[in-house]
């Protein structure tokens, strides 16, 4: 779907991507993660055509991007705004007229719209009238409305008040299911974990690393396993780190020492009554500190 | 091209639908001939409210006689000077004007006494009526009847005609030609500066909000810039023309209202000139109407609407491009510098050279020279200019606009997506440097 290669962008002596290659496949979650000022939004300004690469290619279902991918593109800013004396009619019309769509075309797409959120009675009111939740809504729409088969979203979840945010995670997920490929770029990588098929970790205008979710975690092995063990009479060893201890029960977090997670159950066994056994992986957050880490020691 | 006529459908309508466009469009016209009605009223009032006042001579020449007017009477009953201040101070009297012993070859020690401060007028009146009367007692001691000088008085009035390249005459007359230029010059100046600044305040309204992300994520840089432009130059035009139309209807209703009072001599003269010329000299009215009709209106009105346009084009572009190099309105002023003055001197020069003396090399220049001939021209061109001059001077000014807009576009498509930073004349120049 989305194709780019040794892409290298800088504004003066800053360089903000350098040599980025990346992949993202029709119809899944993409995530872009990575600390602010890592190259992100140069990376989707670049895809939205709003600035220009120094060089290297973007390509869009094989084809180098041109005047005519606009219309495939859908793109909400981490910055965003309306136009505040305009009527939400107006201005969702004009917003899919200028990407691409016929009058009649965006007529339906926002009436679609405004009766899919069940806000059709907003249509004659002006923005600057609306709360600050209802805005967001309209911000949403007026990223979608032209059904775009790339929807790529900057820091989507920050600015939008909890309810909103709800209702955009459910409508991502929709999206999806009709077939949007979405990019979904962010510095809280916690928060979209478990929405993304994909991720790629950018530092520093340079690619980490980049795979599945799991694919990523279990590459970071080794995984630990968090047990809670109802105690005997044997006292544990001491190498073993306890997190909590609640009467006697124990909660454990421990390692795979080149151990099957079978052969960690069997010796647990013997200490008392195994009440949970869980596989742990690091989180994102961890993964890409640790990483940065090994890149700044290398 | 499709959406930079959306961008313009959409800066047209959103002011064109705002109430305060309707208000400033069918009010402007009205206050100019509310304000001349309002002062033609109070004086009309004052006159007629005013009674008589007498003012008491003391003249201890026993040359002077003051002729009584509408508003004053003089009274001359040989007062002391203590006499007349008294009944000034019981309000007998408006006033008391003393003329001591004097030589009239320098008469010094004339004084006023009134209760109230005297109106300039008064006092206009009162030196002027001495002076004429100081000048006849002085001729007649020369020996001079002043009846014989006014008899010998001539007014002589020179009838301008300029000469076209096969010898045809035509009557000219400055006060028309200055009249016209004055006006058309004014009107450029005033449109650029109104909707220019609109175009900078619509730029940063985008910018600030945000929104421009969107946008140009959706269209060219360019063509936001260009849509925004023509978007508010049409509000413009839309209000010109309307108010012209409003204008042209007024007067003819106020002409309309006049002639019926006016003399049927008078009204057949208006309505055909020629005759009047013949039968009567060159009259006043007659004169005016021959310059008015000896003007090429087509080749003026033309004139005016590409100068009003490609001026406003020209400084629009620089505008924009101050709108997308700051934040807001208020960190603009240190970019104006370079639009204002321009226009400042285009149009403090109408008045000091352009209109003073059309044929100047001052004015030939400053209507040459893209950034100040929308004004400097159109001040020029009722006189009458080559046609030489007028093709250089739009080829010019078509050139500046390209140029302008080229620059204003780099400053545009890089300023509009830069926050946070205050720009200085360099970055701005290295933005323009900058190839893309």
């Amino acid at each position: 779907m989305l194709e780019i290669h040794k892409l290298n962008k800088s504004y003066g002596s800053h360089c903000a991507l350098s040599e980025l290659d990346l992949r993202v496949q029709e119809g899944e979650i993409f995530g872009l993660l990575g600390p602010n000022g890592a190259g992100k939004t140069t990376l989707i300004r670049i895809i939205n055509q709003i600035i220009e690469q120094d060089s290297g290619e973007v390509r869009m279902d094989g084809v180098l991007l041109s005047g005519a991918s606009i219309r495939k593109i859908g793109y909400l800013p981490e910055e965003r705004g309306l136009y505040k004396k305009m009527s939400v009619w107006d201005q969702l019309i004009y917003f899919s007229r200028i990407k691409g769509l016929t009058a009649l075309e965006a007529k339906q797409r926002v009436n679609h719209w405004l009766e899919r959120f069940e806000i059709a009675s907003w249509k004659g009111k002006k923005i600057e009238d609306l709360s600050k939740g209802m805005a967001q809504k309209i911000q949403f729409i007026a990223t979608v409305i032209h059904q775009p088969r790339l929807l790529i979203l900057d820091e989507p979840f920050s600015g939008f008040d909890p309810v909103n945010a709800a209702l955009l995670k459910t409508e991502i997920i929709n999206l999806k299911k009709e077939g949007t490929t979405i990019l979904l770029s962010t510095h809280r990588m916690e928060s979209v974990e478990l929405l993304c098929d994909q991720v790629a970790m950018i530092h520093k205008s340079k690619k980490l690393l980049d795979g599945s979710i799991l694919d990523i975690k279990s590459r970071f092995r080794p995984a630990q396993i968090r047990v809670t063990l109802e105690l005997g009479n044997t006292a544990l060893p001491n190498q073993w780190e306890v997190e909590s201890t609640e009467e006697n029960r124990v909660s454990l977090l421990l390692p795979l020492q080149g151990q099957s997670p079978n052969q960690l159950l069997r010796e647990l066994m013997s200490f008392g009554e195994i009440l949970a056994f869980q596989e742990v992986f690091p989180s994102m957050e961890e993964i890409f500190i640790q990483q940065v880490n090994s890149s700044v020691d290398a | 091209m499709h959406k930079v006529l959306l961008v313009i459908q959409r800066e047209y309508l959103a002011r064109v639908k705002k109430k305060s466009f309707l208000i400033a469009t069918v009010l402007t016209p009205l206050i100019f001939p509310a304000i001349l009605a309002v002062f033609v009223w109070i004086a009309v009032e004052e006159k007629e409210n005013q009674s008589l006042r007498v003012i008491e001579v003391v003249d201890e020449t026993g040359l002077f006689f003051m002729e009584s007017s509408e508003q004053y009477a003089f009274s001359s009953s040989s007062k002391t000077l203590e006499e007349a201040k008294a009944l000034v101070l019981e309000g007998e009297r408006y006033g008391a004007l003393y003329l001591p012993k004097m030589e009239l070859s320098s008469p010094q020690g004339i004084q006023f006494y009134g209760i109230e401060n005297p109106s300039t007028a008064l006092i206009g009146y009162l030196e002027a009526a001495l002076k004429r009367k100081v000048e006849d007692l002085r001729l007649y001691a020369k020996g001079i009847d002043p009846v014989v000088l006014k008899e010998i008085r001539t007014q002589v009035k020179i009838q301008s005609l300029t000469l076209g390249e096969a010898g045809e005459e035509v009557i000219t007359d400055a006060t028309v030609n200055y009249a016209l230029g004055f006006l058309a010059g004014i009107l450029i100046y005033l449109f650029i500066f109104i909707y220019g600044n609109q175009i900078m305040q619509g730029v940063i309204e985008e910018k600030s909000t945000r929104i421009v992300e969107i946008l140009v994520s959706s269209l060219r840089p360019f063509q936001l810039m260009m849509g925004k432009i023509v978007g508010i130059g049409a509000v413009g035009l839309t209000q010109f023309l309307i108010w012209v139309f409003l204008v042209g209807t007024l007067s003819t209703i106020v002409v309309g209202v006049l002639g019926m009072q006016m003399p049927q001599q008078q009204a057949m003269e208006m309505a055909n000139p020629e005759l009047m010329a013949a039968t009567s000299g060159a009259g006043d009215l007659g004169g005016i109407l021959h310059v008015i009709e000896s003007i090429d209106f087509v080749r003026l009105i033309v004139a005016f609407i590409f100068y009003f346009l490609g001026g406003y084009l020209l400084y629009g572009a620089l505008f924009a491009a101050v709108g997308a190099a700051v934040d807001a309105p208020s960190d603009a002023q240190q970019f104006m510098f370079p639009i204002t003055i321009p226009l400042l001197v285009g149009y403090m020069s109408l008045f000091v050279f352009v209109l003073q003396d059309p044929y100047s090399s001052v004015s030939f220049w400053l209507s040459i020279v893209p950034l100040t001939s929308p004004i400097a021209m159109m001040g020029r061109i009722s006189y009458g200019v080559p046609f030489w001059e007028l093709v250089l001077s739009m080829g010019l000014l078509v050139l500046g606009f390209l140029g302008t807009t080229w620059m204003a576009s780099k400053v545009y498509r890089i300023g509009i997506l830069m926050h946070g930073t205050k720009p200085t004349y360099r970055t701005l120049l290295k933005w323009i440097r900058t190839n893309h």
